[in-house]
């Protein structure tokens, strides 16, 4: 299921707890196999969780608490656009509004193209920069406008 | 010891109990939802807040531990807000939907809110919905009445050793769910019912039949393993409605397992004997009692004195009453024979001189929690004990070695010390290993000493003995599979050394609710009479068969059926199942719930218990067809008018403790032969929901019970030119029947297990013989061959 690279990655992980707490290692594991493989599909999870000794419903549990997983498949780009109260005061809603409107999709949608996802993030610990969006988990932009969001648009190809 | 002050009153409580501890000894009741005596503190729920002087908030009752001088006020002005906020908070998005749960009467949420709810709600929002999930053919969920309160999932982790329930999403959108809507699968899951507080989980067979006020309890003992779980069957118009654990931790705590739980609705199956029968000319007839009676008297008598006694056999189950088997053994000593016995499922009868009790448990049930090391020798105990398997994983957990020495390996749900997985044939090989490490440290018995010759003990063997020496309380423990096995009297003499040597309790489980029982009532061939082994391998003109399902109940179905044939067969029984195939008599008796009477669990421990509802159709009580019976006979002593005289009589005066025991006289005489290689055997295990006639008209649970298939291992499927899942043909003797074949590497080399007691297994041959599997010619044309 997993590439050997991506198992390779786990077990680095895994190696930081004692033996018998592998499943210490889920959330790194569950990221590495969304990374790889998109999205946490059941099978994915419950791969994990195996390979993890764990029961498969407990990776589950982390799977869905957090909202970086995925739980079904985005596009290429996922927009997670942060509408808690800092970046709401600072103007998130006037960013995501002009989000769907230009992408002409709402939160936990994708374009008809695959090319991107729409998500509502909490609060990424960034308040001083908002409004502030994650580009796939990974990139942070603060400080958004609807013309900054454009330009990020225009650079995601 | 801690003083402090509940409510104004003074208490002396354990140092490092809980407030909600502290309050249940001074008798002060605190609310609570996820707080459960037996799983661990989850503190979730918020409902038992209580007013702590001196700390500004009020404090959670179930975790925070008492300290000296703690002055706690639980229904003050504080506490009761604080409960009274909770219980509005949990009404939010609770669906009220009382009046068509199956819940109301008897929860939780409901109680208390009669106490903390308000009158009417502020919440004016919608509320949540959660979506329901098939959690398979025993558990209802209805999800959106769910409280969140962890108990269910806290019982898969800690109490049925499996998480198969878990709390997904996070916040307003957390529910609890299986894995991707999977059903649940464990063989203890319906304590979640009991567990949880509110209408979420119910009971799917009971779902909508019955309001809970309109049910009456009846207590009675469970009638499958040897446990002899305290049950409270809850009745309503001479009908079983519902099973429910009553607690007793000496026996069952507050658990039941899903086997004792859901099997009453075998009483209720089309194929109940409701009225007497006799064939006549070869066709069946309903009629009178009286006239099958005397029918079943007068050709017994007939045949006693054409071909005398000896050609007489009784069988009966070890699920029968004490006063059953007791009757019945009193029957046939008046008769003239000694051809009694309950074993059927046994094939080595050797020991039966050297024998000096009635084999049990070797210590209290209870107490088996408290082991440090064990070894388990043929046993799978989750089907065979469940409850039991359940208290050797409390005992792992607090860091008991299990060790095991069986044919299978199947998951324990703990974690296992060491094992020796071996064909069945090799089994008291794998023992004797065992023993002879532990020899390296004592001196063998003189008798066994002997076997150890040739034997090369393995590391793992070692291993085991190292474990066995250590820690302070051990058992050996034998099952199933040990006294099924061919070989048995060997493997409990060996057993019975291992437990010597290593300073161990050792015990034998009970297979049925009355094994130890039926021991103590005499149901076993007297002197010169013919075990059950005997009387099917050379059969008698004529049986009396109680209780037993002889097809599916013995250790070799397909030998048992042809005993049948031209006997004359008086069975006493409450299904027809293939009676009507073999029998000439054909009376109705009792089942379960309809019948008063005792059981003696595991460890020796008589329950006696009455009838709850009134037998199905005509059926009688057994005890009272056989107390006629005698008299027809004229036979003195079988006029008791209840089954408490009876009782007494059976048992006798002296403690039964008195006549347990395990240990075998010396003078026996052993052989340990080696393994021969060539051939297939047959792991014939019974499966979990098979084990007797009741069980196997729970309709609900054979909905749980997988259909045999032939597994083994991938290099046997190979040898054999088979690949998975497809059809094959399997042999014993002269029965040929078609299963699907299925891979397990975990088994032994030269073994195909293909579980027992069902129907398709039935007409197998023996448990541990051998087996042949091969190709299936002809196979059954697949859709695409069929012309549409
Ligand atoms: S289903 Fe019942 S036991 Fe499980 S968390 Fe919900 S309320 Fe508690
Ligand atoms: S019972 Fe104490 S928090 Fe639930």
């Amino acid at each position: 299921m997993l590439s050997p690279a991506a198992l390779q990655q786990i077990d680095r992980e895994v190696a930081k707890y004692p033996p018998q707490r592998k499943e210490s290692a889920v959330m790194s594991a569950l990221r590495i196999a969304q990374t790889e493989r998109g999205w946490l599909a059941p099978e994915t999870i419950e791969f994990v969780a195996n390979y993890l000794e764990m029961p498969p419903i407990a990776a589950f549990e982390v799977a869905s608490f957090y909202n970086m997983y995925d739980l079904s498949p985005v596009g290429r780009y996922k927009l997670t656009v942060c509408t808690n109260l800092s970046c709401t005061l600072m103007g998130a809603e006037s960013v995501a509004g002009h989000l769907k409107q230009k992408l002409g999709i709402g939160f936990n949608e994708t374009t008809p193209d695959g090319k991107f996802t729409l998500k509502e993030g909490e609060c990424m610990g960034a308040c001083g920069d908002g409004p502030v969006a994650l580009v796939n988990n990974v990139r942070m932009c603060g400080k958004l406008t609807p013309a900054e969001a454009d330009r990020i648009l225009a650079e995601l190809e | 010891m801690a003083q402090i002050e509940i409510d104004g009153k003074q208490v002396t409580v354990a140092d490092g109990s809980t407030i909600i501890e502290a309050a249940e000894a001074a008798g002060v009741y605190i609310p609570r939802f996820c707080f459960h005596k037996k799983l661990s503190i989850a503190a979730n729920c918020r409902m038992c807040l209580v007013e702590v002087e001196k700390a500004g908030k009020p404090l959670p009752a179930c975790a925070t531990p008492v300290i000296e001088g703690m002055k706690i006020f639980t229904h003050s002005e504080k506490a009761v807000q604080a409960q009274k906020s909770v219980m509005e908070f949990l009404l939010i998005n609770h669906p009220l939907d009382c009046p068509i749960c199956d819940q109301g009467g008897e929860c939780q949420l409901q109680d208390l809110a009669v106490g903390y709810g308000g009158v009417s709600s502020r919440y004016q929002e919608e509320k949540r919905v959660v979506f329901n999930k098939d959690f398979g053919p025993l558990i209802a969920g209805d999800m959106t009445r769910c409280i969140q309160c962890t108990r269910c999932v806290r019982f898969g982790q800690e109490i049925a050793g499996q998480m198969e329930m878990g709390m997904a999403h996070r916040g307003e959108h957390s529910e609890i769910t299986t894995f991707v809507g999977r059903a649940v699968a464990s063989e203890l899951s319906g304590n979640m019912i009991d567990l949880c507080p509110v209408g979420a989980l119910t009971s799917k067979p009971f779902r909508y039949s019955a309001r809970t006020w309109e049910l009456t309890r009846r207590p009675a003992v469970a009638p499958h393993d040897g446990l002899g779980s305290n049950v409270a069957l809850q009745v309503k118009q001479n009908r079983v409605y519902r099973v429910l654990p009553r607690d007793n931790d000496a026996v069952n705590e507050c658990w039941l397992s899903d086997r004792d739980r859901f099997s009453y609705e075998g009483l209720y199956s089309e194929d109940r004997l409701n009225k007497p029968m006799i064939k006549e000319g070869g066709q069946w007839r309903e009629c009178e009692w009286k006239d099958a009676l005397e029918y079943a008297a007068n050709s017994l008598n007939l045949i006693r004195q054409e071909v005398g006694a000896e050609q007489l056999g009784a069988l009966a189950s070890p699920s029968s009453t004490v006063e059953e088997l007791y009757l019945l053994k009193k029957l046939m000593t008046g008769l003239g024979s000694g051809n009694v016995d309950h074993r059927l499922r046994h094939s080595d009868f050797s020991a039966d001189a050297y024998r000096q009790g009635a084999p049990w448990l070797g210590r209290s049930v209870a107490s088996l929690q408290e082991l440090d090391r064990v070894l388990l020798i043929g046993s799978s105990l989750r089907s065979e004990q469940p409850l039991l398997a359940q208290r050797l994983r409390q005992a792992v957990k607090r860091g008991a070695h299990l060790n095991v020495v069986h044919v299978a390996d199947d998951a324990l749900l703990c974690r296992v010390a060491h094992k020796l997985i071996v064909a069945p044939d090799a089994l008291a090989q794998a023992l004797a290993q065992v023993v002879k490490a532990l020899g390296e440290r004592a001196a063998v018995d003189a008798e066994v000493q002997p076997l150890l010759a040739g034997i090369e003990v393995s590391e793992t063997a070692r291993s085991i003995a190292a474990s066995l020496t250590t820690g302070e309380n051990r058992s050996v423990l034998l099952g199933n599979v040990a006294q099924h096995h061919p070989r048995y009297a060997l493997l409990h003499r060996l057993a019975q050394e291992a437990a010597r040597l290593s300073g161990a309790a050792f015990g034998v489980l009970g297979e049925a609710a009355n094994s130890v029982g039926a021991y103590l009532a005499g149901a076993l061939p007297a002197p010169g009479g013919l075990n059950a082994g005997q009387m099917l391998a050379t059969p008698r003109k004529a049986y009396i068969l109680l209780g037993v399902e002889l097809e599916r109940d013995s250790y070799n179905g397909q030998q048992a059926m042809a005993a049948m044939q031209g006997a004359f067969v008086v069975a006493l029984t409450a299904y027809k199942h293939r009676a009507h195939e073999f029998a000439d008599v054909l009376l109705p008796i009792a089942a379960f719930a309809e019948n008063a009477g005792t059981y003696v669990n595991t460890e020796g421990v008589a329950q006696s218990f009455r009838a709850a509802v009134a037998p199905r159709g005509e059926a009688r009580p057994a005890w009272k067809v056989l107390r006629v019976l005698g008299n027809l006979f004229e036979l003195d002593g079988f006029s008791q008018d209840n089954a408490e005289a009876l009782t007494s009589e059976a048992l006798g005066n002296t403690p039964l403790a008195d006549k347990l025991g395990n240990a075998l006289r010396p003078g026996m005489n052993l052989v340990l032969d080696k393994p021969d290689g060539g051939r297939l055997q047959r792991i014939g295990e019974v499966g979990i929901y098979q084990t007797d006639s009741l069980v196997r008209r729970a309709a609900s649970l054979q909905k749980m019970s997988a259909a045999p298939r032939a597994w083994m291992h991938n290099s046997l499927l190979a040898q054999l030119g088979l690949s998975e899942d497809e059809t094959v043909t399997v042999r014993q003797g002269d029965a040929a029947i078609q299963l699907s074949a299925a891979c397990d590497d975990t088994l032994p080399a030269g073994c195909v297990r293909v579980a027992a007691g069902h129907e398709q297994t039935a007409l197998l041959g023996g448990l541990f013989d051998e087996i042949r599997v091969e190709k299936s010619k002809g196979q059954q044309q697949t859709a695409e061959h069929t012309p549409s």
